[in-house]
């Protein structure tokens, strides 16, 4: 069994409120050093398979066919024993 | 006209619509639940509800274009059926592939509801054939997710092939930043797929659709395609 990992960030130019607002609040913290914060999400997935190009591969289908929106994310997959 | 109305669990604006299409056709739609694969032959028009399917869990919309109904949508939309999706119905034809773009939260991250002005962008078309070009129309929003995103390329070719039905604008018809709830790229309020047959808006028609609710400007929507279809 092995665990995938999949992080999905938004693409440049795609407005992130949420991150506008997370950084405002910080700011009001005295975090007066940020430059910009993208807000993104992971997903953890196990799988029934021990073949870590195959796990990947499926992972991957299931990024294209659901999880993720490619008009405005990018995604990432990390895939741990 | 015979009309279709799909309802998800979540959808929340089924029965408005039901009322609007029973009202403006002389006959009751057919519901139809999302995991169903039928819509019967001889449907003109199927309509996405409004509502929050799933929770709006991944994206608004993502879960619910996965359903069984949705395949059946796809092959009805290829024979040139008619379909409109309003509000969370739009976000599920956008997730489906079936109308380009993405909606995304509020650019203020609140909920709005109110009634907003629109610009009839495109009155060539089954939806909106009873409007003037760049008519003044006043319709509610409510929604949290309707900030209308797409890419550049895509935009293009929106505009070159005139498939951006409603705009945002202000009372006298101009679009800028001030008429712009929700942050829309280009104020876009609705969009057309390439052959026109399918709509998707974020204002909501139904609700304005009854001398009661205030006004029967959305009513224009049905009426237009009841001419179209009998």
């Amino acid at each position: 069994m092995v665990k995938a990992i999949v992080y999905i960030s938004l693409k440049n130019g795609v407005l992130d409120p949420e991150g506008k607002a997370i950084q405002n609040a910080l700011t009001n913290f005295g975090f007066q050093e940020i430059n910009e914060i993208r807000k993104g999400k992971f997903i953890e997935i196990e799988l029934n398979e021990n073949n870590k190009l195959k796990a990947k591969d499926k992972v991957d289908k299931m990024c294209r066919k659901l999880l993720v929106n490619t008009v405005i994310e990018n995604y990432n997959i990390e895939i741990i024993d | 006209m015979k009309s279709a109305v799909i309802v998800f669990p979540g959808s929340n604006c089924d029965r408005d619509i039901a009322v609007t299409l029973s009202k403006v056709t002389g006959k009751k739609p057919l519901m139809i639940w999302h995991n169903e694969n039928v819509i019967p032959k001889g449907i003109d028009l199927i309509v996405l509800p409004g509502g929050f399917t799933y929770g709006d869990y991944l994206r608004s919309g993502a879960i619910a274009s996965t359903s069984k109904i949705i395949s059946e949508v796809k092959n009805k939309a290829n024979k040139g059926v008619a379909i409109l999706g309003v509000c969370n119905g739009f976000q599920i034809l956008t997730e489906s592939g079936l109308l380009s773009g993405i909606l995304l939260p509020n650019k203020n991250l609140k909920f709005i509801c109110k009634d907003v002005h629109l610009r009839v962008e495109e009155n060539n078309s089954v939806f909106t054939k009873l409007f003037k070009l760049n008519e003044i129309i006043t319709i509610p929003i409510a929604h949290h997710d309707g900030n209308y995103f797409v890419t550049e390329e895509e935009l293009n070719i929106l505009k070159d092939k005139n498939l951006i039905a409603l705009r945002y604008c202000n009372p006298s018809g101009e679009v800028n930043i001030d008429s712009n709830p929700n942050g829309s790229i280009e104020n876009i309020a609705g969009v057309f797929s390439s052959n026109k047959r399918v709509l998707g808006m974020m204002p909501h028609p139904e609700r304005l659709a009854d001398i009661k609710l205030g006004g029967i400007e959305g009513l224009k929507f049905f009426e237009g395609l009841l001419e179209g279809f009998s």
